[in-house]
């Protein structure tokens, strides 16, 4: 397997508080990797540096999206997403008062469109492919026939699914998934799982997955890292994770190292 | 969806064009209120664009206003009477104008853009009522005079008296000069909502419901959000322009905060974000403010004679701070009933009362839930 993303030696500090402490990673292309850990260990901060949200004090994030090497820190969020990059947030993030429709047209057309262009203005609404690409992707996540409803009338787990429909409508490289399953009941949870099982089959797309929940890490990853005070103590396959010494401290125990 | 708008678009152009002869029937059916109409419809559909769509508060919108009828009297001054250049100058002076200041207060958003749109707008009120006397003639306000250069009507001058505005060679006084401007209205509000179902218009309302998802989804806003910021401050420079044609004079006061003020609430007032909603507030605020204005106390006392007079004797002084110049009073008791019982303005009052009448539609939508 290619690399699709390397770390190296991030860190983040909030006014004295080290929250990613030297954190070296490697994503390769087509796997799912886990990112577990107790609260507080920097986990989301660890994303938020991959999206350009947060910038590293020190260390590189490099991207092998188009083959070439490109390093990811200080660019803005829209352009990390062009490069292929997206993202499904904690609590989901959609266009409220659009319809699911118009909130899977607007990632489809920003894709198709890089960002602004003039063309854009007089394409009126509903055209072509765009169109297609648009409901496809809902009739996959199973939320078609709500189509016209505004997504802010939704239950949390179909925001989730909406989110995710509009991150996949625009074909990315690399997902990232902060707490896909956090909130949801069992139901809704497995739901998810095969969901993004069958994504992970059909399209192949690498995903990084922050998750608490060891039943959907351990239903999904390929690859497991583990986060506490802002370190990597552990890294390796599900099963051996599971067994690992550090990591149950790290869980149970409050991460003495 | 196409059909459906080309229906209101023509519905709006006949409501408009007919509307000297509806108008007299409330009592609106004179030039000067429907040119008044026509200018602040204009001014609120544009306005709508940017509060509307984006939903990015601009405190500072008349200052385009004023931009816009200075440019439009300077092209009267020195060019022609011709209304057509001096309508386009005013939209490319207040387009350029808002460049510059969208540019600087888009890099805010929320609360601080407001203010810094209300900081620009009153440093150009500012500059032209004072440092800018010049060019705006200051305290007194710009206006025609017979020494003018106006290049283009050498041939056609005439001795005696000003000119007055005119579209080739027809004079824009009176009734012409309403169907000017609403013809210019129907073709604002055509635009407006051409925008509103373009893709352009769609990645506007995005912006509006949730700017974080659009950063993560690859799409720059800035570029967006500046052009709607232009696009409705060119609308406001136009109906500056409208405003010089229909009576070439432009003062400073034109550019003060409460000229801002009102077109927010006349939006909000009519319907943020509606596409008919701001032309119905304009024309709501423009006629109850010529109607309350009306009224004084000689006239009250006409209308409440039947009561006894110890009454009369308190409540037509009482009644009286809601007339006259104290109208605003009346308007700010309007704009609490209607935030407060009708947020989303004069058209979610239709929508309710659609409802009430078709039960089908508000079963179909309940049941989705």
């Amino acid at each position: 397997m290619t690399t699709l993303l390397t770390v190296e030696g991030v860190n983040k500090n909030f006014s004295g508080l080290k929250a990613l402490d030297d954190v070296n990673l490697t994503i390769k292309e087509g796997s799912v990797h886990a990112i577990i850990g107790p609260n507080g260990a920097g986990k989301s901060t660890f994303l938020n540096c991959l999206v350009g949200r947060l910038i590293p004090d020190t260390g590189t994030v490099t991207y092998f999206g188009q083959g070439m090497p490109e390093n990811l820190s200080g660019v803005t969020p829209h352009e990390i997403n062009q490069k292929g990059i997206s993202r499904v947030f904690q609590t989901p993030e959609v266009f409220e008062d659009l319809t699911l429709f118009e909130n899977a047209m607007i990632p489809a057309m920003a894709r198709a469109d890089g960002s602004f262009k003039l063309n854009s203005w007089n394409r009126i609404l509903g055209r072509g492919e765009i169109k297609d690409q648009a409901e496809h992707i809902l009739e996959d996540v199973g939320l078609l026939e709500k189509r016209n409803i505004t997504s802010g009338t939704l239950s949390r787990g179909d925001k989730r699914r909406l989110e995710l429909a509009m991150c996949l409508v625009q074909d990315p490289k690399l997902l990232l998934l902060d707490e896909p399953t956090a909130g949801m009941a069992r139901a809704d949870t497995n739901n998810t799982i095969d969901l993004l099982k069958k994504i992970g089959e059909e399209r192949g797309i690498t995903k990084v997955i922050i998750e608490h929940d060891m039943h959907v890490v351990f239903s999904l990853a390929t690859t497991v890292s583990v986060l506490a005070r802002g370190h990597v103590i552990a890294e390796g396959t599900p099963m051996e994770m599971k067994g690992d010494a550090r990591v149950q401290e790290a869980y149970l125990g409050g991460a003495h190292l | 969806m196409k059909m459906k708008d080309n229906i209101l678009i023509v519905i709006f152009a006949a409501a408009i064009l007919t509307m000297p002869i509806w108008g007299t029937a409330i009592g609106a059916g004179y030039p000067d209120l429907l040119q008044k109409f026509a200018i602040f419809g204009l001014f609120a559909i544009g306005f709508n664009i940017l509060f509307g769509f984006t939903g990015y508060l601009s405190f500072g919108h008349a200052a385009f206003l004023g931009i816009g009828s200075y440019t439009a009297l300077w092209s009267f001054k020195l060019l022609t009477m011709n209304a057509i250049p001096a309508v386009l100058f005013a939209i490319l002076v207040s387009g350029i104008f808002a460049l510059g200041i969208g540019y600087v207060a888009l890099r805010r958003s929320g609360i601080y853009f407001s203010i810094l749109t209300l900081a620009f707008a009153q440093m150009c009120y500012n500059l032209a009522y004072s440092v800018l006397t010049p060019i705006t003639n200051g305290e007194t306000g710009l206006q025609l005079t017979n020494d003018d250069a106006r290049i283009f009507d050498t041939a056609t001058a005439t001795a005696e008296g000003l000119p007055s505005t005119e579209l080739f060679g027809m004079s824009l006084t009176g009734y012409n000069g309403f169907y000017f401007c609403a013809i210019i209205l129907i073709i604002g509000f055509y635009v407006s909502v051409r925008l509103y179902r373009s893709s352009f218009g769609l990645m506007l309302l995005a912006v509006k419901s949730n700017q974080n998802r659009l950063k993560y989804t690859g799409v720059n806003t800035k570029p967006y959000l500046l052009s709607a910021f232009v696009i409705s401050g060119m609308y406001a420079g136009l109906a500056g322009a409208l405003m010089v044609v229909i009576d070439p004079l432009a003062g400073a006061e034109r550019m003060q905060w409460t000229a801002s003020g009102e077109v927010v609430l006349m939006t909000i007032l009519g319907g943020v974000g509606t596409l008919l909603g701001p032309f119905i507030g304009a024309v709501v605020i423009k006629y109850f403010e010529n109607i309350f204005s009306a009224f004084n106390d000689v006239l009250l006392r006409q209308i409440f004679d039947f009561l006894p007079d110890f009454i009369l004797n308190i409540w037509v002084p009482f009644t009286n701070l809601f007339v006259g110049k104290g109208w605003h009073l009346t308007l700010g008791l309007l704009f609490m009933i209607i935030v407060i019982f009708l947020p989303g303005g004069a058209m979610e009052g239709f929508r309710r009362i659609k409802d009430k009448f078709i039960k089908k539609d508000t079963a179909e939508a309940g049941g989705t839930e």
